[in-house]
């Protein structure tokens, strides 16, 4: 059990274009309504021609420092989870560090863990906190990732960004990260080699021994940890490769479509791989009451998953109004057709 | 003939991510020593049925992988491959080397490890059971049986509903069947929607891709069952070709060296079709149960499809049953594996310890299993 963290500010960032499945699907002469059915999703996010990885990240702490209405020059460590950074080599967190004025006297790095580096930066900061070592840390999961055309995750590879601006006054915290949990392995069900622009996934592996059991592990052996059951939380979030997975993987723990349906953000937007958890964690967080349990658990390809529970506070309702909501972003759109796509993910 | 059955092994077949081939087969081979009470070295060689280890593992010589794996302690062991007519052919193989006297006890056994692999992958190394001139057209095995498909619907009149009607009661009897892949049931409006693969061919039309292996142990007469288990004895074991490609084929509305391989068997075992109380049948696709059915004197050509949509082949009939285990289609389709598990779930059934998947009173039946688009066809047939 944690003591001493919370999250003090939070945001997000989703980019303004929007592909339809339908429009992807007519170009492969797939009946789209069979595919929107089987995935759950009806439109995905695509990153503008001057946006990547490190825009989207910058935007989404914007807003979190924004909500806490932190200098930025408090920040002591700064950690990026994405798969897409935009280098192999040469940091993602400090041109962002950069950009907020977060100073010198700072610690960063940039992660990878496929989907769930964000939610592995948000660990990382919490034992920096709860050891006393930093005041304030800041962890963002962001991507725009390429998705090979004609593959099965072209229909689903999104973008978008989530950043959570994290401390240790309790007086300051807008939710509580009470503790977590992590279950990891050595199990490739997808994978992209460097130099290589798009991932390759191994088909249905990437389902029962991938996603179902590395996401199930964590989050029992948490319920377990803490003598927590799922009715006891209000709302629960889970990875999102599709509409699909967190559905059936909070059924198989316990939790009700009620409790999940709120975080479900992949309906619109796809799945913006270290965004996605954290983004869905945004959209209960803007809705949430004070005083409720939520249960977050992510899933990174390669494997491993990250369980969390967090309690909201009586400063959550005020405070989150003073930046852009995930509704704010799903609103704030324009769809373009296939062959624009193609332009602004640089395949042509 | 009269060939024993010593002992029968099978594994669960389905998407085994855990199971290696090596684990899969010493399971199988488990079983059926446990079934014979017998230990590998009473074994006298090892015949081992598999299409796909050297395309998709890089891994030939499967006889003496095998071989190694089991610790026979250095038994003559040897690899047959006739596409998904594996299993069947190293039956065959495995009779023949009994009954020339070579042999005394014999274990067969089949293997497919597939799920490891991309579908496209998969597809094109299951094309290398067509031909050559079939693989540079760029045609799959759902298009080649779905060629089959329409000149069976253009000649006869049969129905895609009808087609469907196969994969229905195949799954209703795969529910029934703790090791088959599918355990769900399935309706006609369920696959009549399934996404179209290769017209008329749609997803629920077609068998899956699996991993599993099966395993049974046979002998020369001198070795008998304990009297615990009934004795069930291989009567007739056939095997006849065809051409390779569907271009050679004289006639697309029937297989006909399952037509060949069917009329040798009922010659050997001095029996008719209608002696048949339970078939296993090569369902790799919906189309294949209705050619099946018509190949080998259950139904005249063209009556099959109606015989099958009112239930004449369903399990509690009273008649012939066809595909208690739930056939490729829902046991599901490691390939090596296949035909052997299909004489395995014979001998079951003529054990009389099929439980709730039990033809009640069976004592003949057959098994029938095909390579490529029919380029091969081998008939089994078993009395208890």
């Amino acid at each position: 059990m944690l003591k001493n963290v919370g999250i003090i500010g939070f945001g997000s960032y989703i980019p303004y274009y929007r592909i339809t499945i339908a429009e992807i699907a007519k170009v492969w002469r797939k009946n789209p309504l069979d595919i929107e059915k089987a995935l759950g999703i009806s439109e995905k996010a695509v990153v503008g021609f001057d946006e990547d990885t490190v825009t989207m990240a910058t935007e989404a702490a914007s807003n979190a420092l924004l909500m806490a209405s932190l200098p930025a020059s408090r920040i002591q460590a700064l950690y990026i989870g994405s798969e897409s950074h935009p280098y192999a080599v040469n940091p993602s967190s400090t041109i962002v560090a950069e950009v907020l004025g977060v100073g010198r006297h700072y610690m960063a790095a940039d992660l990878e863990f496929a989907c769930k580096a964000g939610t592995a930066g948000v660990q990382m900061i919490s034992g920096l906190l709860e050891a006393g070592i930093i005041n304030y840390g800041l962890a963002i999961g962001a991507d725009s990732s390429q998705a090979k055309p004609h593959d099965v995750l072209e229909y689903t590879a999104g973008a978008g960004a989530a950043a959570f601006l994290l401390g240790r006054n309790r007086k300051d915290f807008l939710v509580e990260i009470i503790d977590f949990a992590s279950y990891s392995s050595d199990t490739p069900d997808f994978w992209r080699r460097d130099g290589i622009p798009y991932p390759t996934h191994a088909g249905r592996f990437t389902g029962e021994p991938a996603y179902f059991t590395h996401v199930q592990e964590a989050a029992q052996s948490l319920l377990k940890k803490t003598n927590l059951r799922p009715a006891d939380f209000s709302y629960a979030v889970f990875h999102m490769p599709n509409a699909k997975f967190p559905c059936e993987v909070a059924k198989r723990l316990g939790f009700t479509c009620e409790q999940i349906e709120p975080s479900l953000v992949v309906r619109q937007i796809g799945n913006p791989y270290s965004a996605s958890s954290l983004l869905g964690l945004n959209a209960v967080l803007e809705i949430a009451k004070p005083g409720q349990l939520i249960f977050l658990t992510s899933y990174g390809s390669g494997a491993g998953a990250d369980s969390f529970i967090l309690k909201t506070s009586k400063l959550l309702p005020g405070l989150r109004k003073k930046v852009p909501a995930i509704s704010d972003w799903l609103k704030n759109k324009q769809y373009i057709d296939y062959p624009e796509y193609l332009k602004l993910t640089r395949k042509i | 003939m009269k060939i024993p059955v010593l002992g029968i092994g099978v594994t669960k077949f389905g998407e085994l991510w855990d199971y290696s081939p090596r684990v899969l087969v010493k399971q199988a081979v488990a079983e059926a020593l446990n079934d014979a009470r017998l230990k590998i070295t009473d074994v006298d060689a090892i015949f081992v049925a598999n299409m796909l280890s050297g395309i998709l593992g890089n891994q030939e010589n499967l006889g003496a992988l095998f071989a190694d794996e089991l610790k026979s302690a250095n038994k003559p062991a040897f690899k047959i491959e006739g596409a998904c007519a594996s299993g069947g052919l190293a039956i065959h193989n495995a009779v023949n080397s009994v009954l020339a006297g070579v042999y005394e006890k014999v274990l067969v056994l089949g293997i497919e490890k597939m799920t490891d692999h991309n579908p496209a992958e998969i597809a094109q190394a299951l094309m290398s059971a067509g031909h050559d001139e079939e693989r540079a057209s760029g045609i799959s095995f759902p298009g080649l049986y779905a060629i089959l498909a329409r000149a069976h619907m253009e000649k006869y009149g049969t129905k895609e509903e009808e087609m469907a009607a196969v994969a229905v009661k195949n799954h209703y009897h795969a529910s029934l069947n703790p090791k088959a892949q599918f355990q769900t049931q399935l309706t006609i409006e369920q696959i009549m929607k399934s996404s179209c693969v290769a017209d008329p061919l749609k997803l629920l039309d077609c068998s899956p891709v699996s991993d599993g292996a099966a395993a049974i142990i046979i002998s020369n007469i001198k070795y008998q069952r304990s009297k615990t288990k009934r004795t069930v004895n291989i009567v007739a074991s056939t095997v006849a070709t065809d051409s390779l490609g569907l271009r050679g084929r004289k006639d697309l509305t029937t297989l006909k060296a399952a037509m060949v391989a069917g009329s040798k068997a009922y010659q050997q075992a001095k029996i008719k079709s209608s002696h048949i109380d339970v078939a296993e049948v090569h369902d790799c696709f919906t189309i294949a149960e209705i050619l099946a059915m018509e190949d080998l004197g259950f139904f005249s050509k063209g009556k099959a499809a109606r015989a099958i949509t009112r239930g004449a082949t369903k399990l509690g009939n009273g008649g012939l049953v066809v595909n208690p285990s739930g056939g490729l289609k829902a046991c599901g389709h490691p390939v090596g594996a296949t035909g052997i598990k299909q004489v395995c779930e014979i001998v079951t059934q003529l054990r009389n310890e099929a439980g709730e998947r039990q033809v009640k009173g069976a004592k003949i039946g057959l098994a029938h299993n095909v390579g490529g688009s029919g380029a091969v066809a081998v008939v089994h047939i078993l009395k208890n």
